[in-house]
């Protein structure tokens, strides 16, 4: 029973891929081998002067003490995103997967954050939590707490990834409760006329069954706190105060795009990439095998 | 018959279709130019294009928003080097530098203008605004477009509540924190003094008013190879000031580059520093009575302050090799219509920017425009105050966009407490000092 499919002619196949491959190529390959080729150049901002200086950006970039507070930052700043997105989310969809009246209505306006763009979203949270102007950072100050973003990197941090996590939670959401909706009812029934708790049934039953969803979704939530979060930081922080909030992503943004410094920029997407690469690995090899599906 | 027909109907087309084309006005040379100026300001500069292509029929200029000005920039140094760039690009002034350095990529436009003979005399222009943009034979690289300057800007109810006069305004910086005090003791203001763009009021200004070398080789308008000069015992005062102020609950940062814009028209402080160029929205926004007067200044330091800098941007044309000079001619037209003097008069008294041209300012003196509007003369009179000296002309630092944040960055670990003022000082100088190594490196190689 050999149901694989022989092409005879050699060309056919090549032709059905082509598509695939040239975007492929066009939009991924082509830049990110630009990226390796900059990397390793220096040059000024129209490209006018270019001379190839071998290693010289890495090694700058890894001497630089403000690089290496910066992946501290990213680490806080993804651990910090993935944490509170995945668990708010979780508890959000236990909640919403209960017979309830109106259950519909609460889930739309769970998923609807989602739709709204990293830019708006920010603003709202600057309406929010602006301290002299935003409605809660009036009332913290007149509370006596002294909430200031703006100078005091801890709150700028918090606020960053508050306003990321949010913004993530609905994705989350929908997954979470498409989990839990598939775990079958007999399992849990069971447990129940056992006698278990609905606290000792969910660590229990629902939640091992859930890992392969909770699985994609820590991959998932890591590459956005990665690499999505740039539109939230610029319109929030723009990475201050004093580089509080800044990760790699945005820091690769300001020296290559304001400060045109094309080799570093060009340095840090590399090693950007070897992390991506470094984590995918890690996560597929030993974090899969542990999953129950 | 039919046929006939037919073919009378193709031949009146294909006769037509030129003519068409040719109403619609291709027979005008096309002029891309891309800016960076959104909400009103935006408008405004989509009015002024307008303007020109009404007043004659050879030229069309196609006025596109590209975002910020550093989308601006970026986005037309990316259209360079894929070999279509705009005619004409807006570039902020940290971004002279850069511009200046990039050689066969851009047309100097006193080259422009004697090549498409149109003669514009440079001393037209302001000397503030001129200077900025000249190179050290005072030929005009790039065209005069909105310039600003920082002033500051008064709430007069609360000075009135404070009990302060409204005629006799702070001019020092000590008046300033005498005045601050009281606003405080009044609780006039849930904040005394805020303040926008911290690099470019609180250093570059200051350094310009005092007489003091903000960077070596005049402020890098001698070479590429100018040092910061932040340590100077200048900086340390000033520095060590704002940081007093801070403690004693005088001063707000209000964050980054115009983060704090909002504050001082939704009366949130009653002492703002701001760009000349927000006055339309302080005039929209603000509910209360207020004024703009010009920058303070430490007494014990100069007397008769200099000229302060000019902020905003100005016009680069670029190059391409398939550049006609038809299409030169049009760009170098279109910077004779704006420097004309009723346009400039326009652009000035519509936007809040300063004029160009003395000739645009002295108009609008004699129409006793300022008489109407006190202080929106503010920025020119700090602007044309002094004769220019070599601390005072401006600011020709490579990689100038990233030493404005290292600055910004380090004052806010000041701000914060983590550093006090010489460190601060001490290591935005030598971060900004790397900025311009890596710039003469590339520029040079």
């Amino acid at each position: 029973m050999d149901r694989k499919v022989v092409f005879k002619q050699r060309l056919l196949p090549y032709l059905l891929l082509a598509p695939q491959l040239l975007i492929t190529i066009v939009f991924f390959f082509w830049p990110a081998g630009q990226a390796v080729w900059f990397a390793f150049l220096r040059q000024d901002a129209f490209g006018i002067r270019t001379t190839f200086v071998g290693f010289e950006n890495f090694a700058e970039l890894l001497a630089d003490p403000l690089y290496l507070e910066t992946i501290r930052n990213t680490a806080v700043f993804c651990i910090g995103v993935t944490a509170i997105a995945l668990s708010v989310a979780l508890l959000l969809a236990v909640l919403a997967d209960r017979q309830i009246r109106g259950a519909g209505g609460y889930r739309i306006l769970l998923i609807w954050p989602y739709a709204i763009a990293p830019a708006v979203a920010a603003v709202l949270w600057i309406f929010l939590f602006h301290p002299q102007i935003g409605l809660i950072g009036r009332a913290l100050n007149g509370a006596g707490i002294a909430w200031d973003y703006k100078l005091n990197g801890d709150q700028a941090m918090l606020m960053v990834i508050l306003a990321s996590a949010w913004k993530q939670v609905s994705y989350n959401f929908i997954f979470f409760l498409a989990g839990l909706q598939s775990i079958p009812k007999s399992v849990l029934e069971a447990a129940a006329i056992d006698g278990a708790r609905s606290v000792r049934r969910f660590w229990t039953i629902t939640f091992p069954l859930l890992s392969p969803t909770t699985f994609f979704l820590l991959v998932v939530n890591l590459v956005y706190a990665f690499f999505d979060t740039f539109g939230v930081i610029d319109a929030l922080t723009k990475g201050g105060p004093a580089k509080a909030t800044e990760t790699l992503i945005y820091r690769a943004y300001v020296d290559g795009r304001v400060n045109l410094d094309l080799g570093m920029s060009s340095a840090q997407s590399v090693v950007l990439m070897l992390v991506v690469i470094l984590l995918t690995a890690i996560q597929f090899r030993f974090i899969e095998r542990r999953v129950h599906y | 018959m039919q046929r006939r027909t037919l073919m009378a109907g193709a031949a009146a087309l294909g006769l037509a279709a030129p003519a068409t084309i040719k109403a619609q006005g291709t027979g005008r040379t096309q002029i891309e130019f891309w800016y960076g100026l959104s909400g009103a300001l935006g408008e405004r500069v989509a009015e002024q294009v307008k303007r020109f292509n009404d007043s004659q029929q050879r030229f069309t200029v196609n006025a596109s928003f590209k975002g910020s000005y550093i989308d601006t920039m970026t986005g037309a140094i990316a259209a360079w080097r894929a070999g279509n760039p705009p005619h004409i690009a807006q570039v902020f002034e940290v971004g002279t530098a850069t511009m200046m350095a990039a050689g066969p990529a851009i047309r100097p436009v006193h080259q422009l203008l004697a090549e498409a003979g149109v003669e514009l005399d440079p001393k037209r222009y302001l000397a503030g605004v001129r200077g900025y943009y000249s190179d050290t034979q005072g030929r005009l690289i790039s065209m005069p477009h909105n310039s600003s300057s920082a002033i500051m800007w008064l709430n007069l109810d609360a000075f009135e509540k404070a009990g302060l006069s409204t005629t006799e305004l702070p001019r020092t910086w000590r008046q300033v924190r005498a005045a601050a005090e009281k606003i405080k003791a009044a609780n006039a203001a849930p904040s005394a003094i805020t303040g926008t763009w911290p690099t470019w009021i609180m250093f570059e200004q200051m350094a310009a008013m005092h007489d003091i070398p903000f960077a070596t080789r005049a402020n890098g308008f001698e070479g590429m190879n100018a040092e910061l000069q932040l340590t100077s015992s200048f900086f340390q005062k000033h520095t060590e000031f704002l940081l007093g102020l801070q403690k004693d609950g005088l001063f707000r940062y209000g964050g980054r580059d115009n983060a704090a814009d909002p504050l001082f028209p939704a009366g949130e402080a009653a002492i703002s520093f701001n760009s000349s160029g927000n006055r339309a929205r302080v005039e929209r926004e603000a509910r209360f009575k207020w004024i703009s007067v010009p920058l303070p200044y430490h007494d014990d330091v100069i007397q008769e302050p200099k000229n302060g800098v000019i902020g905003g941007a100005s016009l680069w044309v670029l190059s391409a090799r398939n550049r006609t000079p038809e299409e030169y001619r049009g760009v170098a037209e279109f910077f004779r219509f704006i420097s004309d003097v009723d346009q400039d008069l326009w652009w000035h008294k519509n936007t809040g920017y300063v004029p160009l041209t003395t000739a645009a300012y002295e108009k609008g003196r004699a129409e006793g425009y300022y008489q109407q509007n006190p202080g929106a003369d503010a920025a020119i009179r700090q602007l044309s105050r002094a004769e220019p000296t070599p601390n005072s002309q401006g600011f020709r630092l490579g990689g100038f966009v990233e030493i404005r944040n290292v600055i910004q960055e380090e004052l806010e670990k000041a701000l914060q407490g983590q550093q006090n003022a010489a460190q601060a000082l001490e290591n935005a100088n030598r971060r900004g000092n790397v900025v311009l190594r890596n710039f003469e490196r590339a520029n040079r190689a």
